[in-house]
């Protein structure tokens, strides 16, 4: 395929994947509104937001680092995106996948957070480094069972791209690796909840705990950029399980269905159990998680 | 700045803003001014506004999404939490509330300020940044309420920050600081809340006025 053509359906996808990031945030915070019996935001209020937050008129910085710290945060979500093929069996939506794209998409979810570690430390508030301290270590054991998960599905399939996975789990629903392979599914969605940061595992974020940790400092157009970022991110990481786990999606209406349904997992169970601390939180990760990780793998070895 | 001005800002000045000298690995020594190392010196500036349907665009967005800083003075602060339960449900009108000042666009003074509490106040007002807005809630902040010859509270709020909206009352219940936030939006929507601009326009005013009260000026003059 021509190239430009490509880039074309790349920016495409991107737009797409922004704007379905944003409204599916606005749906989530009115589900859990009326839940908790109120009427919540509007719908369109994440775009209010980030208009407000690149409009603002005064913006200070706090030196180099500082200015990094989002732009690397969003390249780890526009790189998850880059490499991630959305549709199954379409050459225009899938991106610049290539062999062992699922290697280095795992790296990349880790990526972002190393950029705002750098970022929040020059931003010199004392409360950012206790977040960014937290975050990275709750996310470390976030990293542990899914990518325990990701070594099954590579034995399982003799494989390390997701195009591949996604083409191996195709036929019928009993194809899926949820159904093929229940224990790295298992893994994966229990630490799933930790990526997504909601309730047992948003204390990072939480402002009662600490001024709501890394993005402390962060305004304006900083902080317009971290909402950017959260809002691709939620929905790339929903679309890399429902590749892994959930037989992909030949279309954008079953990739939207299969993503709010995926990304509500983590909402429900957020709506539903209260926040760990994070000396609560990583062993949790460190128990069911971990050890049905495991499982899967040795399962596989033994047959 | 005078002499005697100088030497009183050094007697309440915290030790570790000192200037002190830091022995460096290598044996060499740093001199360490950090009033002037650590904090930005310099002055807001008046913002001008775009003209016409952008900004009033802009201005739309900013009402929608008011977000408030978490800072609760005096009595009043009791009456903001109701506000974001089921029965008052502040989220509806695009109202939430930050924990930091650098990401809020509202302050809400609720309640008497008292000497101490002042100075907090202007170091988190001026720690937002432009656009801003001052909601005053209760009578203390108008007139000093029934705190007005008290020896430690300030009586008009105006004279040290530029308020946007006064609800009265004491305490006001939320439904009127839910049709205060409404009034605000009117303000930003038709152009007229300039508070930040008129605080840096007017920075001398307010600032001699904060200095007659805050006897312990120990901070930069403005805190960025």
């Amino acid at each position: 395929m021509n190239i430009f053509l490509k880039i074309l359906f790349v920016l495409l996808g991107l737009f797409i994947v922004l704007n379905w990031g944003l409204i599916m945030s606005g749906i989530i915070r009115k589900i859990i509104a009326r839940v908790g019996m109120r009427r919540g935001i509007k719908v369109y209020q994440p775009y209010i937001n980030l208009i407000k937050n690149y409009s603002l008129r005064s913006q200070l910085t706090h030196g180099v680092m500082f200015y990094l710290g989002p732009v690397f945060r969003l390249s780890g979500g526009v790189g998850i995106f880059l490499f991630m093929p959305l549709i199954y069996g379409s050459e225009y939506w899938s991106n610049f996948s290539f062999t062992g794209d699922l290697i280095l998409i795992a790296y990349f979810m880790f990526f972002g957070m190393l950029g705002m570690a750098l970022g929040a430390g020059e931003g010199g508030h004392p409360y950012s480094g206790i977040g960014v301290a937290r975050g990275l270590a709750q996310f470390t054991a976030v990293e542990v069972p899914f990518t325990l998960a990701i070594i099954a599905l590579a034995i399982q399939y003799k494989t390390l791209s997701i195009s591949e996975i996604v083409a191996a789990q195709q036929g019928g629903i009993m194809h899926w690796t949820l159904f093929t392979n229940p224990l790295a599914t298992i893994a994966a969605m229990l630490s799933f909840l930790g990526a997504m940061g909601h309730s047992p595992f948003n204390v990072v974020m939480a402002p009662q705990e600490n001024p709501i940790g890394p993005p402390t400092e962060y305004h304006g157009t900083f902080l317009g950029v971290l909402q950017t970022n959260r809002a691709i991110l939620h929905v790339v990481e929903a679309v890399l399980y429902m590749n892994l786990f959930f037989g992909g999606a030949g279309n954008w209406g079953v990739l939207i269905l299969k993503s709010f349904l995926i990304y509500f997992w983590a909402v429900f169970v957020g709506m539903v159990f209260p926040r760990f601390r994070v000396d609560q939180s990583i062993p949790w990760l460190l128990k069911i998680p971990l050890v049905s990780g495991i499982l899967a793998i040795v399962l596989l070895m033994i047959k | 700045m005078s002499d005697k001005q100088q030497n009183q800002e050094d007697k309440f000045l915290a030790p570790e803003n000192r200037k002190h000298t830091v022995i460096g690995p290598e044996g060499e020594e740093i001199h360490v001014d950090p009033l002037n190392d650590y904090f930005c010196q310099d002055l807001p500036k008046v913002e001008a506004p775009y003209k016409g349907i952008l900004e009033k665009f802009l201005n739309w967005a900013r009402a929608e999404s008011l977000w408030v800083l978490a800072f609760g003075t005096g009595c009043g602060s009791i009456e903001l939490p109701p506000l974001f339960s089921p029965r008052f449900d502040a989220y509806r009108f695009g109202v939430a509330m930050r924990p930091t000042p650098r990401q809020s666009g509202v302050l809400i003074i609720s309640g008497y300020l008292s000497v101490k509490t002042l100075k907090r106040v202007i170091r988190s007002y001026e720690q937002m940044q432009n656009p801003k807005y001052v909601i005053a809630l209760g009578s203390c902040t108008i007139n000093g309420g029934m705190y007005w010859d008290s020896y430690n509270t300030i009586n008009r709020l105006d004279q040290y920050l530029p308020v946007d909206i006064y609800i009265a009352g004491y305490m006001p219940r939320p439904e009127s600081i839910l049709s205060g936030f409404n009034k605000l939006k009117e303000r930003i929507k038709n152009g007229d809340a300039e508070g930040a601009n008129d605080y840096a326009e007017k920075l001398d005013w307010y600032k001699a006025n904060q200095k007659k009260i805050i006897k312990d000026w120990n901070m930069p003059s403005y805190n960025w």
